[in-house]
């Protein structure tokens, strides 16, 4: 059995539907986010696991045990808050000795947890310092440290990045997995942030509009988007309208002047969803006209308008001569790089 | 070379003139409409006064002498800063709660309580003090008259001409400033600390004493000096209730320069009030300042 449970768990504010018919299956030590944009129910879910709402429909259960009847304050699980809510009355030494305290922890032990957890996110020399004299990297330090002393069943972080420069973000990210990886809590990260979501995750929850629309390892979920909504939301997508043409000898899926032989199964108008850098310039294919390109460092990037509408194309800087603005091409790319839906259905 | 520094100072020397003449206009009714007549009420208090020459402008500490040695004033003076004290710790103790309260309240509740709380100060400080006079005002009060008619009580509750009368109605004229600056504290407090403080395992009651209770004192003690510098400056209930038997700072001083004429007496009395207020709100509001500067700047 899993060790945490969330069982067609649904949450509703009066009429208003937040969270709909919400499962999934958290193994120990996982690391899983929930990703979707803002306002799609990922914060609702996630206090639903914390016990500040109580779902209107479901079960939550941890470790077979379930979760609903228990009080927050009986939980057991550390939390980080997108605002950090760190007490400003109390220095970090003291934040972080706060929970174990609560626990009835002895005073010399007390001590060299709390001085264990901040060297740990690396606030060793901080212990008397107020939140408001610290930066917001430091506090977020401190909050996670407050979460993790209590040696929390699950770690749960609400945005914990969000409030951070990009720069700042993208250290506190490494520093994060690794941390999770040495102590190995188990984790469910809360974020908007497809970097951040699939650079720290083992598996990742799309939700769109309160319902999960994929859940999967980062790579699945990128290469293979179940919705439309996933292939957007992670990362930029192409998008070209295609027929199947039975008329043929074998039957062919067409796109402009870019063919291939038709799959099984399939009839109609369909979908071609593509990433950028799965796209190739080649001698025959997809007719376009580079329009803009730029360059990125280690890659290069092409808007081209080709006959199935606008298209972005990312290329590795390896040395090869690279098309110019202006210059028509063709583009190619392998079948098992694309994913087809048929139009219409949003799956 | 000169000119330039030249030119550099007198640039510098505008600069710093510049927002002392901005001020002026508000400096100079400032001094106008305050520090001057609060010169001349300190002048006054050292002028002569007889009851049939009038007042005397001479220097003399006839008033101030007579102000130390009459156990009269120094009773008088005990009193009004003891009002003033029990009805600033009335205020904070039950206004802290309510402001608290009042802030967990949802959208539409807050806002009718809000209204009520704020209501009272739309209306005049003499009505809402009539309005304790008339439910416990002798045997007419309302009060009164319900609780003898029930048996409840033999004789009236004494109320009017009362410290216990005074300390109530001012308590309750005041009850506003207290939960507006409580309520003030509580805006600055993160709406989810109770909530990370809840997930580390405390309970209701530890949160409000460990976590929420620290963080509006400095709330609740600028709402004390509040309070407590408007009651013990207060007129209108001292002067309802109390009347004429039971005279605070305020109401003596207006008794001396409308009634007995004493000019010089009355701004003695003032004057005597005015510094230890000045004294008592800086001084606690350098305490406050030191005391939590670390936390809250
Ligand atoms: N207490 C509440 N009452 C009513 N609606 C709420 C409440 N909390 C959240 N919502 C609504 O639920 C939706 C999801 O909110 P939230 O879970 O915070 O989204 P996210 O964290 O994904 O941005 C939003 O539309 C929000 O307006
Ligand atoms: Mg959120």
């Amino acid at each position: 059995m899993a060790f945490l449970e969330l069982d067609r768990v649904g949450k509703q504010f009066g009429s208003q539907t937040v969270v709909e018919d919400f499962s999934l299956a958290v193994e120990r030590g996982e690391f899983i986010s929930f990703l979707g944009p803002s306002g799609c129910g990922k914060t609702t879910t996630l206090q639903m696991i914390a016990g500040f709402l109580e779902p209107s429909r479901g079960a939550i259960r941890l470790d077979g045990r379930d979760l609903t009847k228990v009080h927050p304050a009986k939980r057991g699980l550390g939390i980080v808050f997108q605002s950090y809510a760190l007490f400003p009355h109390m220095t970090a030494a003291e934040n972080v000795a706060f929970g174990l305290e609560m626990r009835g922890v002895k005073r010399e032990d007390r001590a060299k947890r709390v001085s264990a957890a901040l060297v740990m996110v690396g606030l060793a020399g901080f212990e008397e310092r107020y939140p408001r004299r610290m930066s917001g990297g430091q506090q977020q330090r401190v909050a996670l440290a407050r979460a993790l002393v209590i040696q929390p069943s699950v770690l749960l972080l609400d945005e914990p990045l969000s409030n951070l420069d990009a720069k700042l973000r993208e250290d506190m990210q490494i520093e994060l997995r690794q941390i999770q990886r040495t102590i190995g809590t188990t984790t469910i990260l809360v974020t908007h942030d497809q970097n951040e979501a699939m650079s720290l995750s083992d598996r990742i929850v799309v939700m769109s509009q309160g319902k999960i629309e994929q859940i999967g390892t980062p790579q699945q979920t990128y290469e293979r988007p179940a919705s439309a909504f996933v292939s957007q939301f992670l990362g930029k997508t192409n998008d070209f309208a295609a027929t199947i043409d039975r008329t043929a000898q074998p039957a062919r899926l067409v796109a402009g002047s870019w063919h291939a032989p038709a799959p099984a199964g399939v009839s109609g108008a369909v979908t071609i969803s593509l990433r950028p850098e799965r796209i190739s310039f080649a001698d025959a294919g997809l007719a376009a006209k580079i329009i803009t390109r730029i360059f990125q460092g280690n890659h290069w990037l092409f808007q081209c308008e080709t006959e199935c509408g606008p298209a972005i194309v990312i290329r590795q800087n390896d040395g090869t001569p690279q098309p110019t603005e202006g210059e028509a091409v063709r583009l190619a790319w392998r079948v098992e790089d694309m994913s087809l839906r048929t139009s219409g259905g949003a799956a | 070379m000169t000119a330039a520094t030249d030119a550099s100072t007198q640039a510098a020397s505008s600069e710093t003139r510049a927002p002392w003449a901005l001020t002026l206009p508000a400096l100079m009714l400032f001094v106008g409409v305050l520090v001057i007549p609060l010169l001349m009420t300190v002048m006054l208090s050292f002028h002569d006064w007889g009851q049939y020459k009038g007042i005397e402008p001479v220097f003399i500490l006839k008033n101030w002498q007579e102000i130390a040695s009459d156990p009269y004033y120094a009773e008088m003076f005990w009193r009004t800063f003891r009002i003033a004290l029990l009805a600033t710790l009335i205020t904070a103790v039950l206004g802290a709660p309510e402001a608290y309260i009042l802030n967990r309240m949802s959208g539409r509740w807050k806002g009718i309580f809000l209204l009520l709380i704020l209501g009272p100060l739309l209306i005049s400080v003499v009505a809402r003090t009539l309005g304790w006079a008339l439910l416990f005002g002798g045997n007419n009060g309302l009060v009164n008259k319900l609780l003898m008619s029930l048996g409840l009580i033999r004789a009236p509750l004494p109320f009017m001409f009362t410290e216990t009368g005074m300390v109530v109605a001012l308590a309750h004229v005041m009850m506003p400033f207290m939960v507006l600056s409580v309520w003030a504290a509580l805006q600055r407090v993160d709406p989810q600390i109770e909530n990370a403080a809840m997930s580390l395992g405390a309970g209701a009651f530890t949160i409000i004493r460990r976590i929420i209770l620290p963080q509006i004192i400095p709330g609740v003690l600028s709402g004390a000096i509040i309070v407590f510098s408007l009651s013990a400056s207060a007129f209108a209930t001292p002067a309802i209730i109390g009347g004429r038997r039971l005279k605070v700072a305020a109401t003596l001083a207006y008794d001396e320069f409308l009634n007995t004429l004493n000019w010089p007496l009355g701004a003695a009395v003032a004057v005597l009030l005015l510094l230890a207020l000045v004294l008592i709100v800086v001084g606690s509001n350098a305490l406050i300042e030191r005391r939590y500067a670390e936390v809250f700047r």
